[in-house]
């Protein structure tokens, strides 16, 4: 009985013992850890300068209609009569018909401005963030559509679900308190 | 400007798709003359940085609810609640992110990157479970994990599991942790978030084959209870260690045991040992001896398992960006391909050299062996760990709790007659104990 006693007693100190040790373990590492980071959390964002609008945006996300959305820099736009983000490659006519739009989802708003000039809008309900838009705007204009991670939206999975696939790791965290990456409004006009 | 439609498919061969990459401001801007203004890009706020307290505040508060429900109230309505209310909270309104088991994956990644930060709200949800394990055991998986939760709520028959399987199955849960810190550390993937069988229920949406592969889980865990906890979860694994040092942990009756064998017969989780047979001999010389073969065969168990794995260290690689790009342009190149891959294609691009891509996945090539030797070396010692478990000569006198493997769900309780009777006569018996410590 007296042994038992003196197992159980030397038993419960090394416990006592090794969870004082984890609690301190937990302490440091949690302090280590904490004492690196000023940001408070961190959220999606894609980087325009890489991102080579493979589509996958589109698809990949885990929300049925994707957080990812096209959006405009409207100072860096061309404001372009013949907007080649606007219109197909091989337009019927120049007209708004959706035939002749690019944007499956006729996403994109054509305003008048002034001659020749026309506003292009998009409407983020029905943008689908397929980037087509994107992929020839860049191609044969200013580049000023391209596709950001818009935060109302998305759901901050902690791992994306599209930076999984995205082809040109154009995918990042970023600080939440500065959640965007957007392009420069560099330009003289 | 151009206004002609036939003009357009020359404009494209003129351009050409070579510029993607930089931007070119091809087009000035004009300068309005009826005064209008650029319009700014919106640009809608992430979810507020003080919510997320909220979620630290609201876990806090659930661990100590389920710790009071487990160890001095001793309800299973009360769990049953809490776990509904985890459910709704952390599943379907926090749509399963931020969670503890992915938690695992950012705190590895920090240790690992110095560059990556890991959120404080994400170091809480993985350090306050493992703390509370350390006193009150698994609470976090009775009542706060809404992926256990899920679960036990589909448990309606179950079926017994046979002993020897549990601990075999339970194997698949340190692969599991092991392969996910081994990517998350080489910074790969973050395996336990991409594979969350549950996620897509909680956000309505998702993978195809998530779902498939989380209705599977729900259909076996209407009689294998909570297939993912017991032989899945990662973070199971590392509330199943900090256990063991548990301060106070779940009783299945604070008074004398009547070896009615009707709580382990309750329990859907195998958590609950009967006590050793009377007619058990005492350990004979034999079978000292195969104990200290086994422990002397440890360093063998971690070296076989640290070989194996790093056989397996060129496919574990793939998983890293670096790795699979490298392999693709170095195929590409070899077969001479006249069409490349997307990402092959943005690389080209770039105009970056070749060698630097290679040396670099050469680099993270051997990370990955380096990283499999660790990770085949901790499986063998937990294969060897648990050989050595099952020869260990344990006497129990009563039905117990086994409270590594016990998630605190409180099923037992109502089953015992001791309970019920306690219940019946006094609400102040002392019904927390201090764990005895002969696990």
């Amino acid at each position: 009985m007296v042994s038992s006693n003196q197992e159980f007693t030397r038993r419960r100190l090394l416990k006592d013992g090794f969870r004082n040790v984890c609690i301190l373990g937990i302490g440091g590492a949690s302090g280590i850890l904490m004492a690196r980071g000023q940001t408070d959390q961190y959220c999606w964002q894609i980087d325009p300068q890489k991102c080579i609008a493979c589509g996958n945006c589109a698809t990949f996300c885990v929300l049925e209609e994707s957080a990812v959305k096209c959006v405009q820099t409207y100072a860096m736009c061309g404001y372009c009569k013949l907007c080649t983000g606007f219109f197909d490659p091989a337009p019927n006519a120049l007209n708004t018909g959706a035939e002749n739009q690019l944007c499956p989802t006729g996403a994109i708003i054509r305003t008048f401005v002034e001659d020749p000039y026309y506003e292009y809008t998009i409407d983020e309900s029905l943008c689908i963030g397929c980037g087509k838009c994107v992929k020839w705007c860049k191609a044969f204009g200013n580049g000023s559509f391209y596709l950001q991670v818009r935060h109302d939206r998305c759901v901050n999975c902690n791992q994306c679900a599209i930076a999984a696939a995205c082809p040109s790791e154009a995918f990042q965290r970023v600080p939440a308190d500065q959640p965007y990456l957007l392009k420069g409004t560099n330009h003289s006009g | 400007m151009i206004h002609c439609t036939r003009a357009l498919p020359f404009l494209i061969l003129l351009v050409g798709v070579s510029c993607l990459g930089q931007d070119i401001q091809r087009f000035p801007p004009p300068d309005f003359e009826s005064g209008y203004e650029f319009p700014v890009t919106t640009t809608p706020a992430p979810r507020a940085g003080t919510l997320n307290y909220l979620d630290v505040a609201v876990l806090f508060m659930a661990l100590s609810l389920a710790s009071y429900l487990a160890l001095i109230k001793r309800s299973r309505q009360g769990i049953f609640a809490l776990t509904i209310f985890s459910l709704l909270y952390f599943g379907f309104y926090r749509e399963g992110c931020v969670c503890s088991i992915g938690a695992i994956q950012n705190v590895t990644l920090a240790l690992f990157d110095p560059s990556y930060s890991v959120p404080f709200t994400v170091a809480v949800f993985f350090f306050l479970p493992l703390l509370f394990a350390l006193f009150f055991g698994r609470v976090f998986c009775a009542g706060v994990c809404p992926l256990g939760a899920i679960q036990d709520m589909m448990l309606i028959r179950p079926v017994k599991i046979p002993h020897w399987l549990l601990p075999a199955l339970g194997l698949l849960a340190y692969l599991y942790l092991g392969v996910a810190i081994l990517f998350a550390a080489t910074g790969s993937a973050f395996i336990i978030c991409e594979y969350d069988p549950f996620v897509t229920f909680f956000r309505l949406a998702g993978n195809r084959n998530i779902v498939i592969l989380g209705i599977s889980l729900l259909v076996i865990s209407l009689f294998v209870g909570r297939p993912y906890c017991l032989f899945l979860c990662p973070y199971g694994v590392l509330l199943h260690h900090f256990t063991r040092l548990t301060q106070w942990q779940v009783t299945v009756s604070p008074n004398e045991c009547l070896q009615c064998q009707l709580c382990e017969e309750a329990c859907p989780f195998g958590a609950i040992d009967p006590p050793t047979p009377k007619g058990m001999p005492a350990p004979n010389k034999q079978d000292r001896f195969r104990l200290v073969f086994l422990i002397l065969l440890v360093p063998i168990f971690i070296a076989v398992g640290g070989w194996v794995a790093s056989l397996a260290a060129d496919s574990f690689s793939r998983m890293h960006f670096t790795v699979r790009l490298a392999e693709q342009i170095a195929w590409e190149d070899a077969s001479e391909v006249d069409k490349f891959t997307e990402a092959s294609q943005v690389f080209r691009d770039t105009g970056q050299p070749k060698e630097a891509l290679f040396q670099e996945a050469r680099h993270v090539r051997d990370r990955f062996v380096l990283g499999a030797w660790i990770l085949g070396g901790f499986l063998g010692l937990v294969i060897a760990g648990k050989l050595i478990g099952l020869s260990r000569y344990r006497i129990r006198s009563d039905y117990e709790i086994n409270a590594t493997d016990c998630l605190a769900c409180g099923r037992c309780f109502s089953y015992c007659p001791q309970e019920i009777k306690r219940r019946r006569k006094s609400k102040s018996a002392p019904t927390v104990r201090q764990e005895a410590g002969n696990g």
